[in-house]
Formats: structure tokens, C-alpha cells, sequence
């Protein structure tokens, strides 16, 4: 049951977009038409379900205080956690590497046509973000990260793909000169953001 | 380039590295790098600022290694060499942070390690420090850094000045004000607000700069 409040609170309350602005250059960059926005949209539910719980793993059996002591009692008392970027990032970076690979061999059209955005996600602050508020949160088991890890990714492609369906629209409005382009998509973020502080309310 | 050897080291060509982050190259308006931190930490002056002046060093510091390295990373792994000299360098900053100004560094949160994922970082990395010498590629990282902070305490000045009245945690709105009626915008500590001001801080750039205005 709780695992499902992280879930649905994930997507909506707590959105990566509009409530922490994770990966808002790959949302600016690639929200210009739905079809590539779906495609990143995707890949990152894809990579964020897996590296959050496999930081999980990594966070709750070397980096936490206290967490080597499985190893032998000697070392309860050590804290890695000032190690938790460079591990994290190394998780993130050989994941989406390995994901690359695999894609590229076995499927060549999905390959084709999720392209330069399969190593953005290396760098895509979202995924990122994800295994540090995974940490700073500290959920109880497994269950609960790898739930958090989907609905932030799901809620990050409902966020992508909205901006991309309404930017496709507005190429057709008279937008004030100076504002066209990049600047018209922050003001429009903004107002989506304004219209999901309506979930806040909501207890789980 | 023979020339470039005998280039002072603050010549024109190297000013201008200095400079144009700052107004017509900027990196967040203009390139659009590295807007999730700006906008998340801009609630308040004092936690903008030290991001600003954060990612200033990592910045320039990464800038500077990278390219002193550039010669002898195979270009297939460069990505995690950079990503490794990147997290080192931010990881040196979260602990000077956790050590001198724990209240900031805890307001801050995740976003001191996001920085290694700003786009920024890599972003300058990738485009300039692969490709020139260690000082050229020290100065541009620090004047992206700077262009990045920039927009980082403008955002927050009115952030927190039309929030809740206030300018580094002291009080600038006079009373005065309070009793004809006036009232401090709470709307504007919500992230929302972030977006909509760097939206108009782009209209106003671009109304200025016309050649920077998008078809």
C-alpha cells in the first residue's frame, strides 16, 4: 500500500518537473514534437526504474552509515556516504552504456530511432536526481524505491509529453517576437506547474 | 597555431571568453544549460549565490583538467573520465559546503550533487575545454560559471525580494508598506514562479539583443 502512495504521489504531487525542474534541459531541448518527446519520455521511465532501486542496493549495503558492518562487525561503524556521487554516477553512467549496447544489437529500428537521446540520459539531471532523493528520503525497502523510481519516471514523460502536444500547437499562435522559442516554453511550464500545485492538497 | 603561444594572458581574445557568457552567449538564456539547478535554488539570495560561486570553481576547475588531459584520454571514454574529474571536484565542494555553511549546504540538498549532471559542466567541457589550452579553457569556465550566476541571483533577488520581503534573510520592505496594504507575494517561493521569471528575463534579453530572437 505504501509503495502505491510513492507511486501515485511520484507522478503527481512530487512531479521531477514541474516541482524540482530534474531534467529540464532534455525537456526544453527535445519538447518540440510528440513523437521523440514519447521516445525520451520512455527510455527515461526505462533507466530510472532500474538505477533507483539498483542505488537502493548500493546505498543500503556499502554507502550508509553502518551498512558495511554485513562485512564483518569491525566495520559497523564506517560512513561511505561521501562516496555516493561518484558511485551513483558511475551506476547511472555504465547502465545507460550497457542499455546502448543491447538496444543497438537487438533492436536496430528502436535504436534508430531513440538515437542521441539513449547517452543524454547519462547526464539527464532526472535520473540522477532520482537515486539522491531515493537516498535523502531513505524508503524502507526496495519495494518502495523501485515505486518511486517509476512514477517520478512516468510523471517525468506525462510532463514531456504535454509540453511537446502543446508546443506543437502554439507554432501556430502569434507569440510576441522576442519570446518565441525557449522563452514562451518556460512560461508555459510555468503555468502547467501552477495548475499541478492542485495535487498538493491531496493526502496519501 | 604558433600565435596563440605568444597570446598575453589576458588579451582581447581571452577577455572576450570572460565576457560573452555574461551577456549574448549565456549559458542558461541563450544556450539553455543547466536550468534545473538554476531554478530550483533561486527561492532565497543566499542559497543562489552559493550555488553560483559552487559551480563557478567546479566549473573552471574541470574546464582546466580536462583540457590539461585532453591529449591523452581516448576520445571513446571520455565521457566517464569526465564524468570521474566532475564528481570528484563536487564532492570536494559538498564537503567544504557541509563544513563552513551546513544551513545553506542543507537548503541546497540533492542540488549540490546535481551538479555533476548540469549540462553546463559537460556541456562547456565537451564544447571548449577538449579543444583549447588549459588557461583559455580556465577563463571560459569562469565566465560561464559567472553567466550562470548571474541569472541564478537576479532570479532569486526578486524571488525573495517580492516573496516574502527580504534580501539575504534581512528585511528591506519597509513597514511602511505593510500598513498601506501591501503584501508579500507567497506565489513567487513556489517553483512555479521560477520558470515564469527566467521566461521574462528571456523577453527582456531578446527584446534587447534582436538577433538572438528565434523564427
Amino acid at each position: 500500500m505504501e509503495a502505491l502512495n510513492i507511486f501515485i504521489k511520484s507522478i503527481f504531487i512530487d512531479n521531477m518537473v514541474f516541482a524540482y525542474f530534474f531534467g529540464m534541459c532534455s525537456y526544453i531541448a527535445v519538447s518540440k514534437s510528440v513523437k521523440t518527446a514519447m521516445g525520451l519520455g520512455a527510455a527515461v521511465i526505462f533507466v530510472l526504474t532500474v538505477t533507483v532501486p539498483l542505488n537502493y542496493l548500493i546505498n543500503d549495503y556499502i554507502l550508509r552509515d553502518g551498512a558495511l558492518s554485513w562485512i564483518s562487525p569491525s566495520l559497523a561503524d564506517v560512513d561511505l556516504s561521501f562516496l555516493s556521487f561518484i558511485l551513483f554516477i558511475a551506476v547511472i553512467a555504465s547502465f545507460v552504456q550497457l542499455v546502448e549496447m543491447v538496444v543497438e544489437k537487438f533492436a536496430p529500428s528502436l535504436y534508430n530511432q531513440l538515437g542521441i537521446f539513449l547517452p543524454l540520459i547519462a547526464v539527464n539531471c532526472a535520473i540522477m536526481g532520482g537515486s539522491l532523493f531515493m537516498q535523502e528520503r531513505a524508503y524502507a525497502n526496495i519495494g518502495q524505491a523501485t515505486a518511486f523510481g517509476f512514477g517520478s519516471g512516468i510523471g517525468w514523460w506525462l510532463a514531456i509529453v504535454m509540453m511537446a502536444a502543446i508546443r506543437e500547437k502554439i507554432s501556430y499562435s502569434d507569440v510576441p517576437k522576442p519570446l518565441r522559442g525557449i522563452g514562451i516554453t518556460f512560461i508555459i511550464t510555468g503555468l502547467m506547474g501552477i495548475a499541478f500545485m492542485t495535487f498538493l492538497g491531496i493526502q496519501l | 597555431m604558433s600565435t596563440k603561444e605568444k597570446d598575453p594572458m589576458f588579451s582581447a581574445k581571452n577577455m572576450r571568453l570572460l565576457g560573452n557568457p555574461l551577456n549574448v552567449d549565456n549559458p542558461v538564456i541563450v544556450q539553455v544549460l543547466g536550468i534545473c539547478s538554476a531554478l530550483a535554488v533561486t527561492a532565497k539570495l543566499k542559497p543562489a549565490f552559493v550555488m553560483a560561486v559552487s559551480v563557478v570553481a567546479v566549473l573552471a576547475l574541470a574546464n582546466m583538467i580536462m583540457s590539461m588531459l585532453r591529449k591523452t584520454v581516448p576520445p571513446r571514454i571520455r565521457i566517464i573520465v569526465q564524468l570521474v574529474v566532475i564528481a570528484f571536484l563536487v564532492i570536494l565542494v559538498d564537503q567544504v559546503l557541509k563544513a563552513y555553511v551546513y544551513d545553506v549546504s542543507k537548503q541546497l540538498s540533492v542540488f549540490v550533487g546535481l551538479i555533476i549532471t548540469n549540462c553546463i559542466i559537460m556541456g562547456r567541457v565537451e564544447a571548449f575545454a577538449l579543444g583549447n589550452k588549459p588557461w583559455p579553457a580556465f577563463l571560459d569556465g569562469i565566465g560561464n560559471g559567472m553567466g550562470y550566476g548571474i541569472i541564478l541571483i537576479v532570479v532569486g533577488f526578486f524571488r525573495e525580494l517580492l516573496g516574502a520581503g527580504t534580501l539575504w534573510g534581512y528585511k528591506v520592505m519597509p513597514d511602511s508598506f505593510y500598513q498601506a496594504g501591501y503584501a508579500n507575494n507567497g506565489l513567487m517561493l513556489l517553483p512555479p514562479m521560477a520558470l515564469i521569471i527566467v521566461g521574462l528575463i528571456i523577453w527582456a534579453h531578446r527584446s534587447w539583443n534582436k538577433n538572438l530572437i528565434e523564427k
